[in-house]
């Protein structure tokens, strides 16, 4: 494995009384495409900022290849940054632009004029030298900002969500872009985004991040096959969340009826979110069913349909299938053992606070 | 149709009533003739002896130097001050645009008497207190030029710049200065028609023996009005007109 570039170590950052980042430790290996992922609000840009020099956490220290760059200002910080909203500089030239990082590390001009025709034609964009930034496409700004990023030869490109601004068709289009700049540059991305999809694309490891916290780091395989919560299971991809019983290793119990699983090393009878995959619930006839259910409502979504099921154990599930089904039509429910994905209760603070609160909500109701 | 035709009479009776007095200015200064009814035929004299006038041309030598020094001082004051504002909470811009803003909404002559008593006991009246009492009331239309430029600019051009290795002091020169430039124009430009236009303001705190073409203007009128003060005035009017023009040319050309 390469070695550790940055590491973050026990960093703390808040806005006024607002805590947005709480003790977090995180490390980024050399040539990792990393993408810090999380809803809005989540400390998923400001972490980003740190790294990058804008923000100065309140506690705790950043180390880039084992010094402490912690007070370092971004002008010395090598790392670039490619904005959310591009950050063109507006009165200059696509070719001035790229040229400003290497005007100021005092370039001579043959080098110069090099590195900007390399760099246009990386992004695919030749012959732009003189185009002002506000005649171009959302796209092109974009890839003269990452253009603009890489002449100057960074350890690690800064992205903070920068395909948020563009249209479905260009955002997959930029998305092999990238990859293929990353392959080619073999440099560090940190990538910051909500987009699921997006992180799984790209990423050679996830991190998920709510609330300040670092919630699971993993592989895009890891993070949406074994989600380690029930927030992580939720925010990649669509799932059914479901109150279970573990009854010993190897069997969950959900709406009062057993059910073969492959986990093991829960204590008996405790309390667990199950996770089932909307694609991995198999609809058939009645009499092939292990459970049986009556369809709610179907949707036709393109590739598949999203089909609601009643269960008759009481549980409603969501299922993606090819196959067409009639609402009011009953059907048979499997779903391998395989396909149950079994997570502790969620222990966290807030979260465990949340429970509470509904929990006290509830007696009050009853 | 009847809508449009009253439109247009309407926009041209309030161009004629503002503009008539200030033709009819011009027109007396060509006339020959020292009556105001009778035209006398065409004349330049009064424009020669206006510029053979020592007197005048002191007068004209100074507004040009209070307007331009007064703007440029009022300039780099205002650009800080925007960009301080710029930066604040949404409250404290509120408070702090109410308080720039008074100097532009308070009488003329309450601030020339009130600028006036507060130089006295300072230093004696003179170019000085002039120039400063210029500069003070200069002070908010630079802001309120620059403002709007700050607000609708990236502020993330600026850590872009940063991030790509330069300094602040760099990163403010090449990359937020050329953007606010428009608006620092039309602020200096504003501000030196502000600083030409003033007479109340100047009467106050200007020193014996300092005048500007407004006060000299006015002196000599109570003295009895003599046709080289329509030269004069029509001169003015032309000058603050063609700076005028210049100001929106060079905030309307950025921006396209």
């Amino acid at each position: 494995m390469s070695k550790k570039l940055i590491e973050l170590k026990n960093i703390s950052k808040s806005f006024g009384s607002n805590l947005v980042i709480d003790e977090l430790d995180l490390y980024i290996r050399e040539n990792e495409f990393v993408t810090l992922l999380g809803p809005s609000g989540c400390g998923k840009t400001t972490l980003l900022r740190i790294i990058g020099g804008f923000e100065k956490p309140d506690i705790g220290q950043v180390f880039f290849d084992g010094c402490d760059i912690t007070k370092l200002p971004p002008n010395q910080r090598q790392v670039n940054t490619v904005f959310q909203k591009y950050a063109l500089f507006t009165h200059m030239t696509v070719a001035e632009n790229i040229a400003f990082g290497l005007r100021i590390k005092k370039k001579d001009d043959d080098y110069i004029k090099e590195k900007i025709r390399y760099a246009l034609d990386l992004v695919n964009l030749p012959g732009f030298e003189n185009r002002m930034p506000d005649s171009l496409s959302g796209g092109q700004q974009q890839r003269i900002a990452i253009a603009r990023a890489i002449v100057n030869e960074p350890k690690v490109l800064l992205l903070d969500e920068p395909l948020g601004a563009l249209d479905l068709k260009l955002r997959q289009e930029m998305q092999y872009e990238l990859i293929r700049l990353k392959n080619e540059l073999g440099i560090t991305f940190i990538y910051v985004t909500h987009d699921q999809e997006e992180a799984l694309t790209m990423s050679d490891t996830i991190v998920v991040m709510n609330q300040g916290y670092i919630q699971q780091i993993g592989t895009p395989e890891d993070i949406y096959n074994e989600p380690e919560n029930a927030f992580v299971a939720d925010f990649i991809g669509e799932s059914n969340i479901i109150d279970g019983i573990m009854v010993r290793d190897r069997l969950v119990r959900i709406g009062g009826k057993d059910f073969e699983c492959v986990d093991e090393g829960f204590e008996e009878n405790e309390n667990v979110d199950v996770v089932i995959r909307p694609e991995d619930v198999e609809l058939g006839s009645v009499e092939g069913g292990y459970i049986t259910g009556e369809v709610v409502s179907i949707i036709f979504k393109g590739v598949h349909y999203e089909i609601q099921v009643k269960s008759d154990i009481g549980i409603t599930f969501m299922v993606q299938t090819t196959q067409n089904f009639p609402v009011g039509s009953h059907v048979g429910i499997n779903v391998i053992p395989d396909n149950f994905q079994i997570m502790h209760k969620p222990q966290s603070e807030d979260e465990e606070i949340m429970n509470k609160d509904e929990a006290v909500k509830d007696e009050h109701e009853s | 149709m009847i809508e449009k035709t009253l439109g247009k009479i309407y926009i041209g009776l309030i161009l004629v009533f503002m503009y008539t007095p200030i033709l009819v200015l011009i027109a007396l200064s060509f006339n020959d003739s020292r009556s105001r009814v009778v035209w006398g035929g065409f004349t330049l004299k009064w424009y020669r002896t206006l510029f053979d006038n020592s007197s005048i041309m002191s007068a004209f030598g100074t507004t040009a130097a209070l307007a331009f020094v007064s703007a440029a001082v009022a300039s780099l004051i205002g650009l800080f001050a925007a960009i301080g504002i710029y930066s604040m909470k949404k409250r404290s811009v509120k408070v702090m645009l109410f308080f720039t803003n008074i100097p532009l909404l308070n009488a003329d002559i309450v601030t020339g008497i009130a600028l006036m008593l507060w130089f006295v006991r300072f230093f004696p009246l003179g170019f000085v207190s002039v120039l400063t009492a210029h500069i003070t009331f200069n002070i908010p239309y630079v802001i309120l030029c620059i403002l709007p430029k700050l607000e609708t600019m990236d502020i993330r051009q600026f850590e872009a710049a940063r991030d790509l290795g330069a300094s602040t002091a760099y990163a403010f020169t090449k990359v937020i200065l050329p953007d606010l430039l428009p608006g620092i124009l039309a602020g200096f430009f504003m501000a030196v028609t502000m600083s030409m236009d003033d007479f109340v303001i100047t009467y106050f705190t200007k020193g014996p023996g300092v005048n500007t073409l407004s006060t000299l203007i006015y002196g000599e009128i109570r003295k009895g009005i003599k046709p080289e003060m329509y030269a004069l005035s029509s001169v003015l009017f032309l000058l603050v007109l063609i700076i005028l023009i210049i100001a929106n040319k060079t905030d309307t050309v950025k921006e396209n």
